[in-house]
């Protein structure tokens, strides 16, 4: 067994990234779980983040993946408000029903 | 040895528990496994030695970001079930690009020609180096992000405040403005007649 490296965790950060991929093609009638999957995405960022940051030696990725957290918390903030006015104007989260502005 | 067995634990409990974030037919089990999944990214952290970021991620996803989601998910009345109708139709698009995005990401990940550098073990601790980099040439970023979850805040309370018709509120300001001239009035009651 080797000695775990930088590629160990670039490779479980793609993994991370797609598996947050597959979930938006997964569930793309549902939005609080495209809101996850997202949440996922930025998490596999994250760790490319960090891993580079330890293993140049550089803090600056780990500021960076501080900012990203920022970003990621007020996101969430933001979308689960959308979603609960969209809710309570039309009984339905159903990513299809959100077509008004289409026309 | 046990750095390694360590990685190789929390990596694959990490890749679990995000499969079962998109795969579980109950939301709030996607929001309890991308809990599970936060806990086992921060253990990833603690392992790369970013104590700082592995708290801070326990500290605002698990303590806010998650519990904001499992807040919407109990409190919107929605059935999920029909949302999961037809998800398997996009099933073989999803594996395809998913696929194809994994294989460009490992190849890229492992052509990747990385100089080691060696690291010597710095002085201050982590959350002090961390800190002395961000109060001093990150200031500038580290106070816009402090705007955006202002903004952020504010726009959520915003968007989700209604005002109800039903709710009788006080009127602060109705009640300073009233002048006693305005509303009590002085009647001289003759005795024996009583007020009219």
């Amino acid at each position: 067994m080797m000695a775990v490296g930088l590629t160990h965790y670039l490779v479980l950060a793609a993994i991370l990234f797609t598996t947050g991929i597959f979930g938006i093609f997964l569930n793309r009638k549902n939005v609080i779980v495209i809101l996850m999957s997202v949440e996922l995405m930025l998490l596999a960022v994250n760790i490319n983040f960090v891993a580079f940051s330890v293993f140049r030696g550089d803090l600056v990725g780990q500021i960076f993946s501080l900012f990203v957290l920022t970003v990621a918390a007020a996101e969430a903030a933001i979308g689960l408000a959308i979603l609960v006015v969209f809710f309570r104007n039309r009984g339905s989260i159903a990513v299809e029903d959100i077509s008004t502005l289409k026309g | 040895m046990l750095q390694v067995f360590a990685f190789y634990l929390f990596s694959a409990v990490l890749v679990l528990s995000s499969i079962g974030v998109i795969s579980a037919r109950n939301p709030v089990h996607s929001v309890l496994f991308l809990i599970l999944s936060f806990f086992n990214a921060s253990g990833l952290f603690v392992l790369l030695g970013a104590e700082f970021v592995a708290m801070i991620l326990v500290i605002v996803y698990v303590g806010a970001v998650a519990v904001l989601f499992l807040f919407v998910v109990m409190m919107l009345d929605i059935n999920f079930a029909e949302l999961r109708a037809g998800m398997m139709r996009y099933m073989p698009l999803g594996v395809l690009t998913g696929g194809i995005l994994l294989a460009e990401l490992v190849t890229l990940a492992k052509a990747w020609k990385v100089t080691p550098v060696q690291v010597g073990e710095s002085n201050p601790t982590n959350t002090v180096a961390i800190g002395m980099q961000l109060y001093t040439d990150y200031i500038y970023p580290f106070q816009i992000a402090g705007l955006i979850l202002l903004v952020a805040m504010i726009g959520a309370i915003v968007l989700t405040h209604r005002r109800r018709s039903d709710v009788r509120r006080q009127k602060i300001a109705d009640q300073n403005a009233r002048r006693a001239q305005d509303v009590v009035e002085v009647v001289k009651v003759p005795t024996g007649a009583g007020a009219a």
